[in-house]
Parts: C-alpha cells; sequence; structure tokens
C-alpha cells in the first residue's frame, strides 16, 4: 500500500477514470499548463494531451454550462472549481440545469458531470474565500453531493463519482490536499450513499465530514483519555444521506454530537439531527448537540477564525454535554 | 417577397415551407385558445409570427444536428421532429407528452430527435449549446448546433461568457438571436447599447450576419450558407435574425407597451406566411384553392393534437418519485 498525499489520490483517481474511458474530459481554470491551482491535475496534461485537459477561461458558469451542455450529447466532464466559492457563480448552471435536466426531459437526458473543488474555510482567506456549500447544495434534488476526509476515500469517491450517471458534486478542502494516507495499490471504488465508521466506540457518536472530520477525531482521542470511548462517522455522501448507518451508530451509542465547518441554520447538521430524532427519538438518552461555525461571514484574523470554526475544545464540551458530565 | 438572388430551393421544398409555416400558425393558435379554455396552466409563451425564422433555419438543417432553444419553442421543437401531438399533450401535462408531462410548455425534449429543450432560464441555453458544440468537435463529427435565444437574452452575463468560449475552441455552434424587438416589455433598445445585436459577435472576433426572418426563403438560403461553411470550418457565428412576434411575451401579456399599429403592420405587410403565398401565386407554384387546401390542413392537424391531447391519460402522480436520478 502506497502512501499518498490527498492531491495525488484524487489526481490517480482522473487519471485512471481518463484511462479506462474517453469520453472522460477535464475542464477548470489552470488545470492543464499550470498543473492546477492546488496540482491536484499535476501531470495529466502531458499524460492526455489538450484534447482532454482544457484551461477555461474565468468563466465559471460558462465552463460549467459548458459541461451540462457536453454531457448531454453523452461526455462525462470533470468541471473544476478553483474553489467553490468561484462556482457558485455557476449556480444557475448546477441549480437550474444540471440538477433538472433528467426530470424535465421526462427521463431522456441524463447528466453524467462531476463538479468538484474545494470547499468551506482553508486558513486565513478572508471571508469571500471561506464559504461552505454543502447546506445549499445538498437542498437540491437531483444533485448528488459527496465529500471526502482521507486520501483512501477521496481516490475511491471520486472515481465512482466519475462513473456516476448523475449530477455529483465532489467536495474537497485546500487545507487537506497535503495530507497523507495509504492508498492501495490495486483499484478500488467506494461507492456513493455509504458511511464509514472511522473510529468505533460506544458512549457517544461524533458525525463529521471533511475536515471537521480530523478535529473530531482528535477530540476523541482526547476523551478517551478520560476513558470515553467515541465512535466517529463519516458519512461521506451528504445527498443521498447513509441514514442507515447513522441511525445504526445513535441506536448503538443513544448519543450523537454532529460537527461541522459550516453553520448552524438549515444545515447538513441540522438534516442529521432532525432525521435522528424523528427515527432514533428511543434510543437517544441526550438532546443531539451540533457543533457549528458561529453566524458570521470569516473574519480573517487568525484568532477569529479559529474562534468561529469547530475546535477541539468546543467538540469535547459539546460530548460532556450529551454524557452530562459537568466539569 | 423578394429575394436578392434566386433560391435554389425547387417547388416542394417551397410547399413544405408553406405547409409547415401554416402548421406552425395554426398550431400555436389552437395553444392560444386552449390555455384560454383552461386545458393546460403555467406559463405559455406563443410563436406566433416567427414562423419564417423557425421554418427557414430547419430547412437548412439535417436530422443529426442539434437544436437548443429557450422557453418560446413549441414549434422549433416540432420542425426538429417531435410530433404536434406531443407537444401538445406535453403543454395539457398528459403521459404522451414528450417529456411525460414532467417539462411542460417551457420545456420540450426529444433526445431521439436532437432536440435538446427547451429551457426557462434566459440565456441559460447558450452554455448548454457550447458544450454540445464541444462534444461534437471533441468527437470529430460534423454536426452543428443551432442555439436560439431571444433578443433580450443576448444581455445575460454567460452568453458572453459561452460566445468567448465557442470563438476562442472554434466550436460549431450557430447562435440565432431571435430579435422580436422586445425582452418581454421592454423595447431592446431602452436596454441595449447597441444598435444591432450581431455587433455582440465582434467582441469575440465571431462570424456575424443578419437576416429578414420574417421572409423564409432568405432565411432558408442565408442559412443554408452559413451551415455549410460551419460544417468545414467547425467555428461558430451569431445570425442576428429580425423579426416580430404578434401576441403578447406569454399569453397574460396585454401588450401595452407598442402600438396596435406596429401589430398590424407586420401582420399586413411582413407576414412570413402572406408573404411566401404570394411568391409562390407570383410563381405559379400553387393556386389559391391549393394554399386554402393546406391551410386546412394545418388547421385539421392541430385540431387532432388537441383532440389527441385531451384524450391522452394524466401520468400516474407516483411518476413523481421518476427521472431525479438515474439508479
Amino acid at each position: 500500500m502506497a502512501i499518498l498525499t490527498f492531491r495525488e489520490a484524487l489526481n490517480q483517481a482522473i487519471a485512471e477514470e481518463m484511462t479506462r474511458d474517453a469520453d472522460v474530459f477535464l475542464m477548470g481554470e489552470e488545470v492543464g499548463l499550470y498543473n492546477g491551482a492546488y496540482k491536484v491535475s499535476k501531470g495529466l496534461l502531458d499524460q492526455f494531451g489538450p484534447k482532454r485537459i482544457w484551461d477555461a477561461p474565468i468563466s465559471e458558469a460558462g465552463f460549467a454550462g459548458l459541461g451540462v451542455g457536453a454531457a448531454m450529447a453523452g461526455l462525462r466532464p470533470i468541471i473544476e472549481f478553483m474553489t467553490w466559492n468561484f462556482g457558485i457563480q455557476a449556480f444557475d448552471q448546477i441549480v437550474n440545469h444540471a440538477a433538472k435536466m433528467l426530470y424535465m426531459s421526462g427521463g431522456q437526458f441524463n447528466m453524467p458531470i462531476v463538479f468538484r473543488g474545494p470547499n468551506g474555510a482553508a486558513h486565513m482567506l478572508g471571508a469571500q474565500h471561506s464559504q461552505a456549500y454543502e447546506a445549499m447544495i445538498t437542498n437540491i434534488p437531483g444533485l448528488k453531493v459527496v465529500t471526502c476526509s482521507t486520501p483512501y476515500d477521496g481516490k475511491g469517491l471520486l472515481k465512482s463519482a466519475i462513473r456516476d450517471n448523475n449530477p455529483v458534486l465532489f467536495l474537497e478542502s485546500e487545507m487537506m490536499y497535503g495530507l497523507k494516507g495509504e492508498v492501495p495499490d490495486e483499484e478500488y471504488l467506494i461507492p456513493l450513499g455509504k458511511g464509514d465508521i472511522k473510529r468505533e466506540g460506544s458512549d457517544v457518536t461524533f458525525i463529521a465530514w471533511n475536515k471537521a472530520l480530523h478535529k473530531a477525531t482528535e477530540a476523541a482521542e482526547e476523551l478517551a483519555k478520560e476513558g470515553i470511548s467515541v465512535e466517529v462517522l463519516d458519512p461521506r455522501t451528504l445527498q443521498p444521506l447513509d441514514e442507515d448507518l447513522i441511525f445504526e451508530s445513535a441506536r448503538k451509542t443513544h448519543r450523537v454530537v454532529i460537527i461541522e465547518e459550516s453553520w448552524s441554520f438549515g444545515s447538513v447538521g441540522s438534516q442529521i439531527s432532525d432525521r435522528i430524532h424523528s427515527e432514533c427519538f428511543d434510543d437517544l438518552d441526550a438532546p443531539v448537540v451540533r457543533v457549528t461555525n458561529e453566524f458570521v461571514p470569516m473574519p480573517y484574523n487568525e484568532a477569529q477564525e479559529d474562534r468561529v470554526l469547530p475546535q477541539v475544545d468546543r467538540i469535547i464540551a459539546a460530548a460532556k454535554k450529551v454524557l452530562y458530565i459537568k466539569d | 417577397m423578394t429575394t436578392k438572388k434566386k433560391s435554389a430551393v425547387d417547388r416542394d421544398v417551397l410547399i413544405g415551407m408553406y405547409k409547415q409555416m401554416s402548421l406552425f400558425r395554426r398550431f400555436e393558435e389552437r395553444v392560444g385558445l386552449a390555455y384560454t379554455k383552461q386545458k393546460f396552466s403555467g406559463f405559455c409563451h406563443l410563436h406566433i409570427g416567427q414562423e419564417g425564422l423557425a421554418v427557414g433555419v430547419q430547412t437548412a438543417l439535417r436530422d443529426s444536428d442539434y437544436m437548443i432553444s429557450g422557453y418560446r419553442s413549441h414549434t422549433q421543437a416540432i420542425g426538429k421532429g417531435i410530433t404536434p401531438d406531443a407537444v401538445m399533450a406535453e403543454l395539457f401535462g398528459k403521459v404522451d407528452g414528450c417529456c411525460r408531462g414532467k417539462g411542460g410548455s417551457m420545456h420540450m425534449f426529444s433526445k431521439e430527435h436532437r432536440f435538446l429543450g427547451g429551457h426557462g432560464i434566459v440565456g441559460g441555453q447558450a452554455p448548454l449549446a457550447v458544450g454540445v458544440g464541444f462534444a461534437i468537435r471533441y468527437r470529430n463529427e460534423d454536426d452543428i448546433i443551432v442555439c436560439y435565444m431571444g433578443d433580450a437574452a443576448s444581455n445575460q452575463g454567460q452568453v458572453f461568457e459561452v460566445m468567448n468560449m465557442a470563438a476562442t475552441w472554434d466550436l460549431p455552434v450557430l447562435f440565432i438571436i431571435e430579435n422580436n424587438r422586445y425582452g418581454m416589455g421592454t423595447d431592446i433598445t431602452r436596454t441595449t447599447s447597441v444598435d444591432h445585436l450581431w455587433k455582440r459577435a465582434l467582441a469575440f472576433d465571431m462570424a456575424h450576419s443578419d437576416v429578414d426572418g420574417m421572409n423564409v426563403l432568405t432565411v432558408h438560403d442565408h442559412v443554408s450558407e452559413i451551415v455549410e461553411t460551419m460544417r468545414k470550418n467547425k467555428k461558430p457565428h451569431l445570425l442576428e435574425a429580425l423579426t416580430y412576434r404578434y401576441r403578447g411575451h406569454s399569453v397574460s401579456d396585454p401588450g401595452t407597451y407598442r402600438t396596435k399599429e406596429e401589430v398590424e403592420d407586420y401582420q399586413k405587410n411582413r407576414d412570413p406566411i402572406l408573404g411566401l403565398a404570394r411568391f409562390l401565386i407570383e410563381n405559379k407554384f400553387a393556386s389559391e384553392e391549393e394554399l386554402k387546401a393546406w391551410d386546412t390542413e394545418a388547421k385539421e392537424l392541430s385540431k387532432s393534437a388537441e383532440a389527441f391531447a385531451d384524450e391522452s391519460p394524466q401520468p400516474a402522480v407516483e411518476e413523481l418519485w421518476d427521472h431525479v436520478l438515474v439508479p
């Protein structure tokens, strides 16, 4: 098993799928000659040539829509957004076109397209480069939304996303591209719609994804020192959610904390919380607690940004709340 | 009706054009009546007055060419091969509609006939068209795609983005701006800096021209030349077609923003059907009786489309769950 960075794992996923299927192409800003703003597409132009690796102008709505049209004509585009904050320039194409094409055409035009890029806060990028979009994009029927927290998951999920015949919005993180992890040498796929237990535990379940998963794991390790056993669950696909796995874990530990680097109002976390309360009410020993961003635009200042995002201390406090432990 | 040079089209084609324009006119009249009889609801934008353009373009294409349009596209869909029955049934939301009643007036689709919608976001179809042009180039085919949009859509940002891409990358997209002079109720001169919309192409160094959209033969000849060139050079072209809609923007539009005299002037002096009728009579291609018989035929076809739509069953309510995502 090789140790790869996140960017290398994603790069492998794209390269393998492009080798497998000549209809797959990559388009985005700086994906070719520059080798990708975050080097995810490093070497792909050399490997596949300019017919399949396209440097786009700074026109997100335009090239996202180009992808939608190409998918209607049977190609399988991968559209890279340098950041999802730029991707919202293309929201019309994603929401009004990609998500609805199959439905409004009465099942005629499916949409095998992936829109991918980093989502959420990185580090001191300021308000316009730090939005997390999962709450908005999971609220739209006709889209799948996938996120990943490890190189292994990233590769396996991205390969499945590229093979999926539906529009898949794939959320990465600037902060994780350098993260290293084990990736098998042989080919593998991770099915969309299936979550993963990242750490087994018995006292409380943490549900977190993407970058927040690592904060949750760190908090779980701290709590283990106090004899508290935390189960850490990564849903991996946010739309559709793996509710079976979530309910199973909630019924096992009877206590759930949801950690998300997103805002509290109408979020993926609030949806998960609602579903757990509706389906597992009798199994719960405490109401679900959520740890989210503070409800302000992301400040640039480092200490302020840290305060807005969920941190280990807030996660530990939330765990103790559902365990009724007073310090 | 006069043409600068003698058209190459023969009598059969001319008569086909007359029949098709008559069908489009009578079909839309019947649609308007059905709407006022409350046989269906929602939005309904009629194409009456603009038949010369629709038919002139349609007859210049071959079956494998693609077409995409905006929300005023009932007749363009028929021109591309969807039956009047299937279009009317779609308007009525019935199961025999071309989208099984999921699309409605603004969303006619046929994968088989390469009619890619039917789109309700003004200008949003332009990126899709460029994506299809991209796919054509990707596969080294020599089809083209016609992308219809209205005059007002030419002010949408996405349209500029993708005209730039089509011109930069040589994608065979024929942008046709149907300039009927009013974006809903707003005269184009009040919203647009240029006096001729073909000038949009100058910004992208794109081939461009304009044509009298009220003259079917002129349109046919001109578009045939454009398409022939495009098949060879794969480059986009922007065609401004000067046309006029007799009815309101939608069926609920009282038309207070223009004079009755203006509308009547077009109807009496520039009507595409009357124009071709005169041409056919003057050149002894058809008699008054024949013209009348073909018009009656068009009325009968429209009437029978309405009867078909009346009799078509409602789709099962449970079908609402279909086509959100493909399995």
